[in-house]
């Protein structure tokens, strides 16, 4: 008896801060901000429970454009991030040699040791208007005056590119590696060419991987604030930004919980989307990488 | 016919070096139309860098391959008639055996109403007529295998190449997929190559085998040949169980004669592979254990014509094996011979007792050691 008693006692043990995790940062946090979304300040220190701050976002053009634009930025860095993280990923896990593998692998992880901040700062360095590129342009004669590159969606979506493209080969490598080599060559065996090979073997097989490394990137960038802000300006429009300014600027607690839950619950919409297009599940994309 | 095209498959002098190591050292070989070829030698010895070369995975370094009396060099792996069934299947996980099977016809831009029919006449041909819609992982190891064939098989391949396809499968399973292949090659009447280091499939399975040592064939020829009538000692050694042991030629005629062995024990032979042995050469002698027959001291008159060859020794253990039973007889000199035995179970040979171990000096294979005079 006393063993059993050992036994529940060391697994309420390791079970403690995961509840403890789950509870007090995730979803008492969830419950006050779906509270707080659902007041309405009627006089000063009297509020009553409506829809208004919804609403507001509703009536408000500028707050689900800005909504509206984070999303499909954040899609476009999404594919973008899947373009050029695919070939990485694809080398390092099928091309390189297993000595290089580990070597290649460690050099995408390098740049996490980096604060976003201080990437994003290395960015401005780059792309401002007395930064190195406009500087190099000059020097080549090709512009006759320094060029502003900072503060467009250009510089935004490279930035935020830049920033998640880890997050897209990490899932990826891991999956790829996973693949027999024999497959693909199976695939040409069998009087598939190159493309027919990466569409009908290569990329279904990937696609949990795909699918994971999609819904991380997406939800990274979504949901970021430095790099737009930093990069983008003041133009930038991040709904993010606008979540700050109900907080901070406008001390409107309310509306800004509202904006909070209706970004969870656009970008969840979309990942949901998602996999019902792609026919994959969460078990076996993130859950399993 | 003297026309080329009778061979659906030809190696002329085919080399493959990786930096400094050769792993395939000219090859050479012809494989008629319809026919079952293995290429049997141990892992390493370079025969899946053979086979390699034939899908095109690989270029060779040196030499010609030819499917159909046409030379493939340089036509990429997509392009070629030749169909590989990979050793651990390679079936796409991701689609059904449907789509499996359609994948390369789809490849070669079949219209979908053929693409069908051909899937089911395929399939109807491995008699596994109802698993069309059935997911890979849902399939028996052996249904596996059947559909990884049907797979190339409905392409028409000149020559589908096997590599230890049966390696993954249990003991049981795998006996009964060799037969089956067997049956499966004759009813589609393709040229098969299939690559083994399991000398039990190549031999039950083959019209042919080809024994590959270190880059290089050693022997080609029927299996019955390989086993009776090596060439040389790694063939010997190799295809089937051998008792061998090493001496010095005393006597020879050049096609026979007497060795005194290691052990000091005179021995008679026939010379093998057609060597002309030289008196005074270091020689192994290798005896297969159905060709030595155990007998108590009792009966050993009556044995007499039956070999020249004699050896005094002492029951150590029987290997009971049902028909293919054995008995290992430890001899005056100390070391272990395998013998067939046919075990009746009434008054058999029981460890302890002294027996007689006869065979024939035509069954004793001699083979010059390399490197020696």
């Amino acid at each position: 008896m006393q063993n059993k008693d050992i036994k529940r006692l060391s697994l309420f043990l390791l079970f403690a801060p995961f509840a403890l995790w789950i509870i007090l940062l995730i979803i008492l946090p969830h419950i006050g901000m779906v509270i707080l979304s659902l007041k309405e300040k009627v006089a000063p220190r009297v509020y009553e429970y409506s829809f208004a701050n919804y609403l507001e976002f509703l009536n408000e053009p500028i707050y689900w454009n800005t909504l509206l634009r984070t999303g499909s930025m954040s899609l476009l860095v999404t594919a973008l991030a899947l373009l050029i993280g695919f070939p990485i990923a694809y080398y390092i896990a099928k091309i390189a040699g297993p000595r290089s593998r580990g070597g290649l692998f460690l050099l995408c992880l390098i740049p996490l040791w980096v604060s976003d901040l201080i990437r994003a700062f290395g960015w401005i360095l780059l792309l401002r208007e007395t930064g190195v590129i406009s500087n190099f342009l000059q020097w080549t004669g090709l512009v006759g005056a320094p060029v502003e590159f900072l503060y467009n969606d250009v510089a935004v979506i490279i930035g935020l590119t830049y920033t998640v493209i880890l997050f897209m080969i990490v899932p990826l490598v891991s999956t790829l590696d996973g693949m027999d080599n024999s497959m693909i060559e199976a695939g040409y065996n069998l009087g598939g060419n190159g493309f027919t090979v990466l569409r009908r073997i290569i990329v279904p097989y990937a696609m949990p991987g795909i699918v994971a490394g999609c819904i991380v990137t997406f939800m990274l960038t979504a949901g970021s604030y430095l790099t737009p802000i930093l990069l983008g300006g003041k133009n930038s429009s991040w709904f993010t930004e606008q979540i700050y300014n109900q907080f901070i600027t406008r001390f409107n607690w309310e509306g800004g919980a509202a904006f909070g839950m209706l970004l969870l619950l656009f970008t969840s919409l979309v990942i949901w989307l998602g996999l019902k297009l792609s026919g994959q599940t969460l078990a076996n994309t993130v859950a399993k990488s | 016919m003297t026309d080329n095209s009778t061979y659906d498959l030809e190696a002329i002098g085919v080399s493959k070096n990786f930096g400094t190591f050769r792993a395939v050292k000219e090859v050479s070989f012809d494989i008629p139309s319809g026919s079952f070829f293995s290429i049997l030698g141990p892992s390493g010895c370079g025969k899946t860098t053979l086979m390699r070369m034939i899908a095109g995975f690989e270029e060779p370094s040196g030499g010609d391959i030819k499917i159909k009396g046409k030379s493939v060099l340089g036509t990429p792996p997509n392009k070629r008639n030749v169909k590989m069934v990979f050793q651990h299947l390679a079936l796409f996980p991701m689609m059904n055996v449907y789509e499996n099977i359609a994948y390369g016809l789809r490849c070669n831009g079949v219209g979908t109403a053929e693409i069908k029919r051909k899937v089911q006449d395929v399939l109807d041909r491995i008699a596994l007529p109802d698993v069309a819609e059935r997911e890979i992982h849902q399939l028996s190891g052996g249904q596996k295998q059947r559909i990884a064939i049907a797979r190339c098989m409905v392409l028409d391949p000149d020559v589908l190449l096997l590599d230890e396809p049966l390696g993954a499968l249990d003991l049981k399973l795998r006996e009964a997929m060799k037969i089956e292949l067997k049956l499966l090659q004759h009813q589609f009447n393709t040229t098969f190559v299939y690559i083994t280091h399991d000398q039990s499939e190549a031999l039950v399975m083959s019209d042919n085998v080809a024994i590959m040592n270190q880059g290089e064939f050693e022997q080609i020829g029927t299996p019955q040949d390989l086993y009776h009538h090596p060439k040389t000692a790694f063939v010997a050694g190799f295809v089937g169980d051998s008792n061998r042991w090493s001496g010095v030629v005393k006597a020879s005629d050049g096609t026979g004669g007497k060795v005194e062995t290691e052990q000091g024990l005179p021995m008679s032979f026939s010379s093998a592979g057609k060597q002309a042995i030289q008196e005074g050469s270091r020689v192994t002698i290798f005896v297969r254990p159905e060709f030595i027959k155990t007998v108590r001291p009792s009966e050993a008159e009556s044995t007499a014509e039956a070999g020249d060859n004699r050896m005094e020794g002492v029951v150590d253990s029987l290997l009971f094996n049902g028909a293919n039973s054995r008995v290992l007889v430890r001899t005056g000199s100390g070391e272990l011979v395998e013998s067939d035995v046919t075990l009746t179970g009434d008054n058999d040979l029981k460890p302890g007792e002294d027996v007689q171990l006869v065979w024939s000096s035509r069954q004793a294979m001699c083979f010059a050691d390399q490197g020696s005079a």
